[in-house]
């Protein structure tokens, strides 16, 4: 089989090798450098994951699955996952939301046609003291309001 | 970020940039002198300090820290592991994301003090996925105390050898349940485990295993330091020493982190803290720690903040986590919020709890949208009773608490959903 993950990816799992007493405990963290390759997880980047560890694909799959950070599905250049959880939502994350489905014309779960934007709900992010929150790929964006939001999101390329 | 006069702050004046490098911590923090004093005080001798300091674990249980550590045995076939809780995913909670990266030497130090006493030479920090930004300080910080000898082989000439891993969680909330969490360690779903055997018995990877929050880790080199009793001293109810980081969100002036001595100040004195209730409005309620914590209701906040005073009260103190509530917002939108949390977080493992939460969120939109029936009501606290304490771990009765207590101290609203007064 053709290898899709790059050698960087192969690199920097061996320098985990050490760090733990099982090979299994590698999946998270290659599931994470993987998506970070990809973008998400196809079924193919799964199966050499399993074979990497040396774990049938099923099993990678029965653990990404479980975990709702690792995207089953392809997702938008940008993904913004905002906070609706309580404190969140206590501070406005309804109308942040709701003015991010309408601006972009897409349901909560949903990508833009040309696969600019995905949006999603997330569950508390732990940042309820700068709440309204969310993250925009990797990083977090607090005290949100739409005014924030809008020139957040106008900017981007 | 302010702290109260007269007390003594052990962390809130170090959430900054400036003091999170090593050089930092050695020249203000005296850093790295407690693990140093720790290597010629006997295993013994440590964890029975720590009793002594009444520290009880941050994360939510309460559980007394030097009581854990005392339950992992001298002797194991399987190496032992000591594994730092940075999951931080109850609603409410934000203060281990400053203590890592703000402080992350001082739960390094932690670590490598709670390692020796338990005689472990790994370490894990299992940090929720989505703090990124904490998990690459955090590894910069480590590389900062391997360069310096202050993790790895013979640790500041001591003899004793520890190492420590930074592992990413990827968005599970039940992986902050101990057991989940080293399922989720071991490259496994993040299910909770059939308890016995505990972890301290069969923990990571089959070797007894600590496993401890952060801000309880961060906790150990002031006791060190400063002997167990001093740390005692700092709370001021019985059985709960230090200082407590609290979370202050929602519906206050001034939400943030606010570091009170243990049991110093009641509910409504905190609010009064975080600036009183946003835009000068009356309360409602306060979800005191996290939300799986029982409601208060404006009448209740005269208890004192801590374990056993919160316990009392028929709720609980938690991660810390308070969430004020003012008079205007929907207690049943509130609510039916949060059991869509706990619906979704729900591991499955458990049909009380797979299939309970699912029907709690079910009953409580239909209320919301204006179909409830008046049987409802009764229906729900049916539920949560077929709920608490019939499942592996507590996530169960973190769902039905607080439905529970939502149904009964709030009824009347439920009542006008129900009767086509309001919906949703």
């Amino acid at each position: 089989m053709a290898k899709i993950l790059s050698q960087k990816f192969y690199d920097e799992m061996n320098k985990l090798v050490p760090r733990y007493p099982t090979r299994v405990a590698l999946l998270l963290p290659a599931l994470h450098q993987a998506q970070e390759e990809a973008g998400w997880l196809p079924s193919e980047v799964m199966e050499e994951i399993g074979e990497y560890i040396g774990i049938h694909p099923a099993q990678v799959r029965e653990v990404a699955s479980f975990y709702t950070m690792y995207n089953l599905n392809p997702v938008g250049k940008y993904h913004i996952k905002v906070c609706t959880n309580v404190a969140c939502c206590l501070r406005g994350a309804d109308e942040i939301v709701e003015h991010i489905e309408k601006k972009f014309g897409i349901a909560c779960g949903g990508t833009t046609p040309d696969k600019k934007f995905t949006l999603m709900e997330e569950e508390c992010l732990g940042a309820c003291g700068t709440a309204p929150a969310m993250m925009l790929n990797d990083d977090y964006y607090e005290n949100l309001d739409i005014k924030t939001i809008d020139q957040l999101l106008d900017g981007l390329k | 970020m302010i702290m109260a006069q007269q007390h003594e702050p052990m962390y809130i004046q170090y959430f900054n940039d400036e003091c999170r490098p090593l050089s930092f911590y050695l020249e203000k923090m005296n850093g790295y002198a407690a693990s140093k004093k720790a290597f010629g005080m006997s295993q013994d001798d440590i964890i029975n300090e720590v009793k002594k300091s009444n520290l009880r674990g941050r994360g939510g249980a309460g559980f007394p820290t030097g009581m854990k550590w005392g339950f992992i045995p001298k002797q194991s076939a399987k190496p032992k592991y000591l594994v730092c809780n940075a999951d931080e995913s109850e609603p409410g909670t934000f203060k281990d994301r400053d203590l890592m990266r703000y402080t992350p030497h001082l739960l390094i130090e932690g670590m490598l003090i709670a390692a020796f006493a338990v005689g472990a030479h790994h370490g894990y920090i299992y940090i929720r996925g989505e703090y990124t930004r904490e998990a690459k300080l955090l590894q910069i910080a480590i590389d900062e105390a391997y360069a310096k000898g202050y993790l790895g082989k013979n640790v500041q000439g001591s003899g004793f050898d520890f190492d420590l891993t930074v592992h990413r969680g990827a968005g599970a909330y039940i992986c902050g349940e101990e057991t989940g969490l080293l399922n989720s360690l071991e490259g496994k779903r993040g299910e909770p485990r059939v308890k016995p055997p505990f972890p301290a018995q069969a923990g990571a990877f089959g070797g007894p295993t600590v496993v401890n929050n952060v801000e309880t880790l961060t906790a150990v080199p002031y006791i060190i330091n400063k002997g167990g009793e001093w740390f005692s001293a700092l709370g001021k109810v019985e059985k709960s020493g230090g200082t407590r980081i609290i979370c202050v969100s929602g519906h206050v002036n001034k939400p943030g982190l606010y570091e009170i001595n243990a049991g110093s100040m009641t509910v409504r004195q905190i609010i009064d803290l975080a600036g009183g209730v946003l835009g000068g409005k009356k309360l409602k309620a306060v979800i005191p720690g996290g939300s799986s914590a029982p409601v208060l209701t404006a009448d209740e906040i005269d208890v004192i903040y801590d374990i056993e005073p919160l316990m009392k009260v028929g709720t609980m103190m938690g991660s810390a986590a308070m969430m004020v509530v003012s008079e205007d917002y929907c207690m049943v939108k509130l609510i039916q919020r949060i059991t869509k949390f706990y619906a979704h977080e729900s591991c499955g493992q458990c049909t009380p709890c797979r299939e309970g939460c699912k029907w709690m969120e079910d009953v409580l939109e239909r209320i919301l949208h204006g179909k409830g029936r008046e049987q409802d009501l009764n229906l729900l606290l049916d539920i949560t009773d077929n709920i608490a304490g019939k499942t592996l771990c507590a996530l169960g009765d973190a769902a039905a608490g607080p439905v529970a207590s939502f149904v009964k101290k709030f009824k009347p609203e439920f009542e006008a959903y129900i009767r086509g007064e309001k919906h949703g």
